[in-house]
């Protein structure tokens, strides 16, 4: 961080050649432009572009309601299991040594690698009519493909390694000498884990909460492959949009694109704020 | 389950389903799912109120429909897959033969349930291309002219698509032999040999032509239609009709060639999976289907320009839109659908072997 402000200084001082610092920071900005922000204006302007009455009324539809209900329901259940899962990983293979430790982190980042319309195959082969234990569900009434748990478990898969990712260098930097000295005192693991470990890594935490939610409000490949789309049940945002593009309902996809979009900003607001804090934190740590 | 009836969480309504499963048949609130090809949106989002008001004044019980859309054969494999459809109402009846195949859920004689084949509607394949046509496309020939691009859908997975190349390929067999009559006969079967080993020729320069494929005509029409790409879209009458009277009127033009084919969009009931909904749901199931031969439903089938089987409920001003076509059946060139599924769309069929993505 120090060397890189007196880079920076270096830069200013006249005599300093200007030019290469205008040409890169314009590059950037155009492509951020050009690839970022006008697509997201074209989306906003698309929703708009019948009137503010007629985005309200393709908002206001029952089927738009329905879908911002699953995609809610979706995130409420994927959320706080891969936050729970994440901690307990990354808690594994930062803090112990033990074989398969390596196989374990790469497991954890598969879904990364994998395309999302393989990890929504998967499911339809393991949970579908003809699949492993498909039938089964299927005979308990608790069908698992074309329906929501189907949804859940795709999106699960998929969001699975935010967390774990965000989590495992940060408690890797940061060492276990603080936990061994609070369980030296005398403190129970929980107590250490709420009074050391969290408050250390909780923006971490967060960071990876919040990229974790953003994928499972905005996963499209993997749900559409175990969705089966039926409208107000099984059709989450996304899909959504897909199906009035479909029906020539342009403005009301994009006024529906839009909730997403924004969603993505607000993501994106919280993210910032989060590595804010995260930096303060830092600075008061060494100060 | 009516909209305010119904749980606020999705999760709670598949519960609430099972429970319906297992416990005795309630008659009141019925939910259905019909799962159908890509076009019918429009018509089945009419129709399917149309009907619930119907239903409910005749039998005082209250039917929800939901739909599912997307290519046939793509629809036909969720279906295989578990998608718990009550009743179908797909593009061609290969598919759903195939889902009584692979899953027993419904009879072999399904087709002779309603009448005419079970399909309440027909339609057929034209060409759909840019105002004043400036490719000057009149007939299937014109499409593998060099610097021609044809948009069709893909044929693994859509109906329309397959609906599109049989219709391709009954043109080059009607002009090679004149008469078709000559298919069934062995005296012509020299004839007959290379009038298919033409007809292979062209549809392997046919889909040269074709940039893209789509999973369903919907894709298809969009890709044409939205994003301006192609000269010429091969399309259900019916999506044609839709682009040029109601997406963008003046900008696109219909050619009709010279001879197409006799598409028929079958529907029926999937017993096995609506019998669990108990009797009321069954019925509610056959009513449904019944009903789009009524004289209300084809009215309406017309006016989202599928041809009504009974002509005479429709409204005459709808029924002038529809052109004259000379219109082939599968039957009479491919010996049905089964066949016709087997020799050209089936793994390693004829066009796995023709169609060389670019």
């Amino acid at each position: 961080m120090h060397t890189q402000t007196l880079a920076l200084d270096r830069l200013d001082q006249p005599g300093a050649r200007q030019w290469p610092r205008y040409v890169l920071t314009g590059l950037a900005i155009f492509i951020i432009g050009l690839f970022l922000l006008l697509p997201l204006a074209a989306v906003l302007i698309e929703a708009f572009s019948e009137g503010w009455d007629l985005y309200v009324q393709a908002i206001n539809d029952r089927y738009t309601w329905e879908a911002i209900k699953l995609t809610l329901l979706v995130a409420a259940v994927v959320v706080p299991l891969n936050t729970v899962f994440g901690i307990a990983a990354a808690w594994m293979i930062a803090r112990f040594q033990f074989t398969g430790r390596g196989a374990l982190t790469t497991l954890i980042d598969l879904p990364f690698s994998i395309s999302p319309v393989i990890a929504g195959l998967i499911f339809v082969l393991v949970f579908g009519a003809h699949g492993w234990f498909g039938s089964w569900f299927a005979e308990q009434g608790f069908p698992i493909i074309f329906a929501v748990p189907g949804i859940i478990l795709a999106t699960l898969f998929v969001t699975v390694p935010f967390v774990a990712r965000e989590l495992i260098p940060l408690m890797q930097e940061q060492g276990s000498e603080e936990e061994e000295a609070a369980i030296a005192l005398g403190a129970g693991s929980w107590t250490m884990f709420r009074k050391i470990t969290l408050p250390k890594i909780k923006w971490g935490l967060l960071y990876g909460i919040i990229l974790c939610n953003a994928r499972a409000m905005g996963e499209f490949g993997a749900v559409s492959v175990v969705s089966g789309h039926i409208r107000g049940q099984t059709n989450t945002l996304p899909l959504h949009v897909e199906i009035l593009y479909n029906e020539y309902n342009f403005t009301a996809a994009f006024a529906v694109a839009s909730l997403l979009a924004g969603l993505a900003i607000l993501t994106l607001v919280l993210k910032s704020l989060v590595e804010w804090q995260q930096a303060r934190s830092l600075e008061r740590a060494t100060q | 389950m009516s909209f305010f009836r119904k749980p606020l969480l999705a999760f709670s309504a598949s519960v609430l389903l099972a429970a319906s499963v297992a416990g005795p048949a309630q008659a009141e609130d019925i939910s259905l799912l019909n799962v159908s090809y890509d076009p019918t949106r429009e018509f089945y989002q009419e129709y399917n109120k149309e009907f619930a008001d119907w239903y409910k004044a005749e039998s005082g019980d209250s039917v929800t429909i939901e739909q599912s859309h997307g290519g046939a054969g793509k629809q036909a494999r969720s279906v295989i897959d578990g998608l718990p459809a009550d009743v179908v109402t797909l593009a061609l009846a290969y598919d759903i033969s195939a889902i009584g195949e692979r899953t027993g859920k419904l009879p072999a004689d399904w087709q002779t349930r309603l009448p005419n084949n079970s399909a309440p509607y027909s339609s057929t394949i034209v060409f759909l291309v840019r105002k004043g046509n400036p490719k000057n496309i009149q007939d299937w020939d014109d499409l593998t002219k060099p610097g021609v691009e044809v948009i069709t859908p893909n044929p693994k997975t859509s109906g329309g698509a397959r609906w599109n190349y049989l219709a391709a390929w009954s043109y080059v067999l009607k002009k090679e032999l004149g008469d078709l009559s000559k298919l069934d006969n062995p005296e012509f079967a020299d004839e007959v040999k290379a009038a298919e080993q033409k007809a292979t020729e062209y549809v392997t320069k046919l889909y040269k032509n074709v940039p893209i494929l789509d999973s369903g005509a919907r894709g298809s029409t969009t890709t044409f239609v939205k994003h301006g790409l192609g000269d010429v879209l091969l399309a259900w009458e019916n999506e044609a009709l839709l682009a040029v009277n109601k997406l963008s009127q003046g900008e696109f033009d219909i050619v009709v060639p010279s001879i197409s084919i006799l598409a028929e969009p079958p529907v029926t009931v999937v017993n096995g999976n609506v019998e669990k909904k108990g009797e009321g749901a069954v019925e509610a199931a056959e009513a449904y289907l019944e009903y789009l031969y009524s004289p209300v439903a084809q009215q309406l089938a017309a006016k989202h320009y599928y041809r009504p089987v009974f002509e005479h409920f429709a409204d005459k001003e709808d029924l002038k839109r529809f052109p004259n076509v000379t219109r082939v059946t599968v039957q009479d060139v491919f010996g049905g659908w089964q066949n016709a599924q087997k020799t050209h769309f089936n793994d390693g069929g004829v066009f796995d072997a023709i169609y060389l993505p670019q």
